[in-house]
């Protein structure tokens, strides 16, 4: 038997990773379960229950899943151009604020037109929070990791002090949030008495579109080319700094519209806790699905089903909810062995 | 031929291969090799790219392991699959790829990794002296405090037999060591061979030229097809014989038929950029324009420069007799120019990216391929299945198209990758073609055809500005010769007129500083 180098991955091998992955890291995470006293298979019985185990259940989890594919979006499109976009957590905020900006009655339009606008304003929002460190590479050669990471504390502390100030709704008895949207601001609810709302359907046509961009379209090849030798672009005459930018928009902007898709479809009105970290989430997401935009789609529901579910497996059992985090990272780590080990092959003489 | 005072068959035996036999998948890429080689001797690998040299030479580094087969090292059975075996043992690696790190000096890039970490001392005064020593006793003259970026490919390589010896190799593998040195460098180069080799080494020379084996190697090895089809003294074998053994068949040679040049389609006028000075050149049509020179004197500033990647900084660019204003890769193109860079996995292709991608990468905007930005596969796949089958890249054929056209183009051998960036470049009639060194690194097959496929396009109308360090490319092919030497450009001499000689005196600067 011997251990050799594949010349090309076969497409099943590409899938089963990740599968493969999602088992190790639950198989891995029973010992922690373990530790904590509770029996294994009776916990991830009620994480399972709790992510898809009822209607309800399960409108919770694509409820969850809704932001996480909007940020894994971002982060694969713009990795997927080597443009390390760590920014999708102040993105998703800046989306958030100028939809909140302009529809809490600023701008008043009926239901389908106000919440169109609302959702474009998100996208422009975050996309232009990307183009600024896209720029600054393309010009100064900043580097993005820092500038992107960094103005997620800029855009988080700003808002922080726009809900203290300016932006603060006199009716929230003096809690630090915006004044509600107004109703035709709303995102419609998909099911009746579920939060589910049409921000699922949105993510999902962003997934498919991002899909077709990249299969189909010359803007997807430059994106490709620009990310696997910029070196090699530039020579054959490819616009390496434009394909840069317009990938932060494109990257930028599907950040801003899941903070934008998140407060108008579940929360309705701006406040710090809109995320709890649904942009730096997107990045495992988008690295669990190797940055394929319909993977991504599944990567999100997986890891929406976890953290919902955990909240079960807490409740009924008394294991630490963390556990959820842990779950993910775990996931993420084996994702990583696997797509290694997925390079080579056994062969028996 | 004469290299060693000793009698190579008395001298001990530094290295002992029997039976290494290797498969990759399908492809048996080593079967059943057998070879010895003694202290003191330079032993020459010689084959075609694909052979089975380089997989060789990774199963005695201990990159691969072998499938059967043993090696000795003076005398003891060697760990095989072990680089640190191979390293205890005596074998140093010097790779065609140099691998040193840029931003160290060349001093601890030798030491790196000889080091116990354990001692507060690193002693480097002391190091230091031992590889001077060293340095000068093999004359492979290299400043140990200078940063390796800043070297010379060449200089680079020196520092790699440094490395190499300084780590008391005893059996020496060059894998293709003249593929990075220009022609006044590899005179000295085999000098120190041959020091090295008086001093006791072993010398493993893995190559495809065929002069060059014949001038420096004590015995020669052919292989083909993962196979040993020949073995023998060099000074007994035919230079023919052996071409033959490699190629497995006669080559023909290529034969340039005269063509009068037409009017005039590139014109540099003055051009001034970098270490370029006020260079003046005319490319006609149906003429190829040969430029000679030892490598950084301005070769890759005046490609980039001619390919669009850099602007003048002060002269101008003419093309079909009009000013160029913009210049751009994209504009040079689209202006009919063809262009095959000297890297080939650099910037000629995009490795990851599949075939059809890097065939239609410089054209994905033509109507005839994109239309609202929407790419139309259908005519993308149906034209580069027939250019890439028309410049005869394999790995194509018996399969569907589709799907040999998504095979990444890093899994093309570097043949067929030229030959896929030929079939890109030439498919589309240009006007002007630039090429520089464009048959580096190629086997003889692959070298005929890129010859073939430049004067073809000549034949056809085109220009041709042809940059190169292989003299014997540049005077079989080129109608006209320029010599750059520090970035000034000697005027155009039809090639008729010189000899190889002549231009090596120029490359080195001596009829141009008379010149001036």
């Amino acid at each position: 038997m011997r251990v050799e180098l594949r010349s090309t991955v076969p497409l099943w091998l590409i899938l089963s990773a990740p599968m493969a992955a999602i088992a190790l890291a639950f198989l891995s995470c029973s010992l922690l379960i373990l530790w904590t006293g509770s029996p294994v298979l009776a916990a991830y019985g009620a994480l399972l229950r709790g992510a898809v185990g009822s209607p309800f259940a399960l409108s919770e989890t694509l409820t969850r899943a809704v932001p996480l594919i909007l940020t894994g979006l971002a982060v694969a499109v713009c990795f997927r151009a080597k443009l390390w976009n760590i920014g999708a957590e102040g993105q998703f905020y800046g989306g958030a604020l100028a939809a909140s900006l302009l529809g809490t009655g600023e701008l008043s339009l009926p239901r389908p037109g106000l919440v169109l606008v609302l959702l474009l304003a998100g996208w422009i929002a975050g996309g232009l929070l990307l183009w600024i460190p896209a720029w600054l590479k393309t010009q100064f050669q900043v580097d993005e990791v820092v500038t992107t990471l960094l103005l997620n504390f800029v855009i988080l502390l700003g808002i922080s002090y726009l809900l203290e100030g300016p932006l603060k709704d006199p009716l929230a008895l003096g809690w630090p949030q915006g004044r509600a949207l107004v109703e035709s601001a709303l995102l419609p609810r998909l099911i009746p008495r579920s939060r589910l709302h049409a921000g699922f359907i949105i993510a999902l046509l962003a997934a498919l579109g991002v899909w077709a961009i990249e299969q189909f379209t010359v803007w997807g090849l430059e994106m490709r080319a620009v990310g696997a030798n910029p070196e090699a672009a530039k020579f054959l005459g490819i616009p390496v700094q434009g394909v840069i930018l317009y990938t932060s928009l494109l990257g930028g902007g599907l950040a801003g519209l899941a903070g934008a898709c998140e407060l108008l479809g579940l929360k309705g009105y701006l406040t710090l806790d809109l995320s709890p970290g649904f942009g730096y989430t997107g990045i495992v997401v988008a690295l669990l699905a190797q940055l394929h935009p319909l993977g991504v789609v599944g990567a999100a529901v997986f890891i929406a089903g976890v953290y919902v579910g955990a909240d079960t497996m807490g409740r009924s059992l008394g294991v630490p909810t963390y556990l959820a985090d842990v779950i993910v990272a775990a996931a993420l780590l084996w994702m990583l062995v696997c797509m290694g080990l997925a390079r080579y092959r056994l062969r028996w003489d | 031929m004469t290299a060693n005072p000793s009698p190579p068959s008395e001298a001990p035996l530094a290295l002992k291969v029997v039976g290494i036999t290797k498969r990759f998948g399908a492809l048996l890429a080593n079967d059943q090799i057998d070879l010895e080689l003694r202290a003191g001797e330079i032993l020459a690998i010689l084959g075609e790219n694909g052979a089975g040299k380089t997989t060789l030479m990774n199963i005695l580094f201990g990159h691969y392991v072998p499938d059967q087969g043993q090696v000795w090292v003076l005398g003891r059975p060697l760990k095989l699959g072990s680089p640190a075996a191979a390293l205890a043992a005596g074998i140093g690696m010097v790779h065609q790829h140099v691998v040193l790190a840029d931003n160290l000096s060349v001093l601890d890039n030798i030491l790196l990794g000889t080091q116990p970490l354990w001692h507060l001392w690193s002693r480097r005064r002391e190091r230091r002296r031992r590889i001077q020593k060293l340095a000068e006793e093999l004359g492979l003259a290299v400043d140990p405090d200078a940063l390796v970026g800043s070297l010379t490919l060449g200089e680079r390589q020196r520092v790699e037999i440094l490395k190499v010896l300084y780590r008391g190799a005893r059996i020496l593998i060059l894998d293709e060591p003249t593929a990075v040195l220009t022609p006044p460098e590899i005179e000295p180069f085999f000098h120190t061979l041959r020091q090295m080799a008086g001093r006791g080494l072993g010398i493993l020379l893995i190559s495809h030229k065929l002069q060059e084996v014949m001038r420096i190697s004590d015995r020669v090895m052919v292989l083909r097809s993962g196979r040993v089809v020949m073995t023998g003294k060099t000074a007994e074998i035919h230079p023919a014989a052996l071409a033959e053994a490699m190629v497995g068949q006669r080559l023909a040679a290529v034969v340039k038929a005269p063509l009068s040049p037409g009017e005039t389609v590139l014109e540099l006028q003055q051009v001034s950029c970098g270490v370029l000075e006020r260079v003046s050149l005319t490319v006609r049509r149906h003429e190829i324009v040969g430029i000679a020179g030892v490598a950084g004197n301005g070769q890759s500033v005046l490609a980039d420069l001619v390919c669009g990647v850099i602007r003048p900084q002060q002269g101008h660019l003419h093309l079909y007799g009009r000013v160029l204003r913009l210049i751009s890769p994209a504009e040079m193109v689209r202006q009919g120019m063809a262009r095959i860079p000297e890297d080939r996995h650099k910037t000629g292709l995009i490795g990851s990216l599949s075939l059809w991608e890097n065939w239609v990468i410089e054209r994905y905007r033509d109507p005839e391929f994109s239309r609202w930005g929407i790419l139309r596969h259908r005519q993308i796949y149906q034209q580069a299945y027939t250019w890439l089958q028309t410049y005869d890249v394999r790995g194509l054929q018996g399969e569907d198209p589709r799907r040999a056209l998504q095979m990444p183009v890093q899994l093309l051998s570097g043949g067929n990758m030229q030959k896929v960036i030929l079939s890109r470049e030439l498919c589309r009639d240009p006007q002007v073609i630039v090429a520089h060194q464009p048959t580096r690194g190629l086997d003889l097959g692959a070298v005929a055809y890129v010859h073939t496929q430049l004067l073809a396009a000549a034949r056809a109308g085109a220009g041709i500005l042809l940059i190169s360090e292989d003299l014997d490319e540049l005077l079989s092919l080129a109608d006209r010769v320029a010599v750059l030497y520090r970035g000034r450009l000697s005027p155009a001499a039809p090639t008729h007129t010189t000899t190889v000689t002549a231009l090596g005196l120029r490359m080195t600067g001596q009829e141009v500083a008379d010149a001036c």
